[in-house]
């Protein structure tokens, strides 16, 4: 448990008037909002440190005892089992109220007033969206499928439809946190990390890939077979083919995202590979071939 | 007039402890639309998101109904950005390695 010191948090010194205490929160707070930060942590992190300064520097008894213990928190033991002792006599702990929940708060400002945080208002506010990362491989997005995931304790069977591209977010209504004061669930965000081991390059709903050819088969023509996510394919490589000549295998690309039936390009660059170690005979060969021309 | 997936004005200030007139005002902003059936306004169910965020806005922040615009403008920009971001990082990719 580390001691937070709430004016360097709010940036004002400890002289600061209650004015310059409610300037400078609404300052911070619009700086670090939530909502003006979506998906960042750290945003979220220093918003919930300012609520909690300015929980305790607004409030002239919070912020007396604060400046009073403040570094010496530890010996405010006493002080704070007299307060619980306080709230017990006047019925039961205080409930949290509102958007943040007690353990919203540090470890510090729990030990200092007891965890007890009385929000002003008694808004109703809908749960907490929850944000998660699926990480998912390729092929695994090749075709539509079920997974069951485990998002906090809650086992939730999904299914992925195909040809969901990295980055992007689905939402699962009614999946995020309880809501507060009777307020609607929140939403679940999946948000799709696509890895690609594989040897195809995806750009939207194309497949890009190379196929390594001999010389023979690049001067002369002939069959390639390559394995594709749906299987094999037999390519007919034409006479004379150039090195990184390009050929389009329509619809042997990417399942087009909730369109069944729907897929993209197959993108195929042949690269022409020169016969290494060659023995005296094909030396000879070659030569007398170099002649010809 | 089909009400399905029309929720009362007057439950959202009741539900949410905000006044008429902060609907009235993020319609005139045109960031909310409200329909009107028998003298009772109504906002689309889909729309509950948005406002919850635009109540929060306004109640913790401060921030007046031409500031929830702005701030939804720009909050749309970097969505867009990011997005943006995205793609390109997927582009790259296909360059980043040769095959």
């Amino acid at each position: 448990m580390t001691y937070i010191d709430y004016y360097k948090v709010l940036g004002i010194n400890k002289k600061a008037t209650e004015n310059e205490i409610k300037k400078a929160y609404r300052k911070m707070a619009r700086k670090y909002h939530p909502d003006l930060n979506p998906n960042d942590k750290e945003a979220e992190r220093k918003f919930k440190e300012v609520n909690e300064a300015n929980e305790v520097l607004s409030n002239p008894e919070n912020r007396k005892k604060y400046d009073k213990y403040g570094k010496d928190w530890k010996h405010a033991e006493e002080f704070e089992k007299a307060q619980q002792q306080r709230q017990y006599q006047r019925g039961g702990g205080q409930r949290t109220t509102g958007r943040f929940s007690e353990e919203d708060f540090s470890d510090f400002f729990s030990s200092m007033f007891g965890g007890g945080y009385q929000r002003r208002s008694e808004v109703k506010f809908r749960g907490q969206d929850y944000n998660a990362e699926l990480q998912l491989e390729l092929e695994d997005v090749y075709k539509t499928h079920k997974r069951t995931l485990t998002v906090n304790g809650k086992n939730i069977r999904l299914t992925i439809p195909a040809g969901v591209k990295n980055g992007q977010v689905i939402k699962i209504k009614g999946y995020g946190g309880e809501g507060i004061n009777g307020g609607p669930k929140g939403d679940l965000h999946i948000k799709f990390s696509i890895l690609n081991h594989s040897r195809f390059k995806r750009d939207k709903d194309n497949l890009y890939t190379t196929v390594d050819l001999d010389l023979y088969k690049a001067l002369l023509g002939g069959e390639v077979i390559i394995d594709t996510f749906d299987g094999k394919v037999k390519l007919n490589v034409k006479p004379e083919t150039k090195n990184l000549t390009k050929v389009k295998l329509k619809g042997k690309g990417f399942p087009v995202y909730k369109k069944e039936g729907q897929f993209g390009d197959l993108y195929i660059t042949y690269r022409i590979k020169l016969p290494t170690n060659l023995s005296n005979q094909e030396k000879e060969l070659f030569k007398e071939l170099a002649k010809l021309r | 007039m089909e009400l399905k997936n029309l929720i009362p004005i007057i439950h959202l200030c009741e539900h949410y402890s905000v006044e008429t007139s902060f609907f009235d005002k993020l319609h005139e902003e045109g960031l909310i639309s409200i329909t009107t059936f028998e003298q009772t306004s109504y906002l689309h169910q889909d729309k509950i998101v948005d406002v919850e965020k635009m109540i929060r806005i306004h109640q913790e922040l401060n921030i007046n109904t031409e500031g929830i615009d702005a701030v939804f403008n720009l909050l749309q920009k970097i969505d867009s950005l990011q997005n943006e971001v995205n793609k390109l990082h997927d582009r790259l990719r296909l360059y980043e390695s040769d095959f």
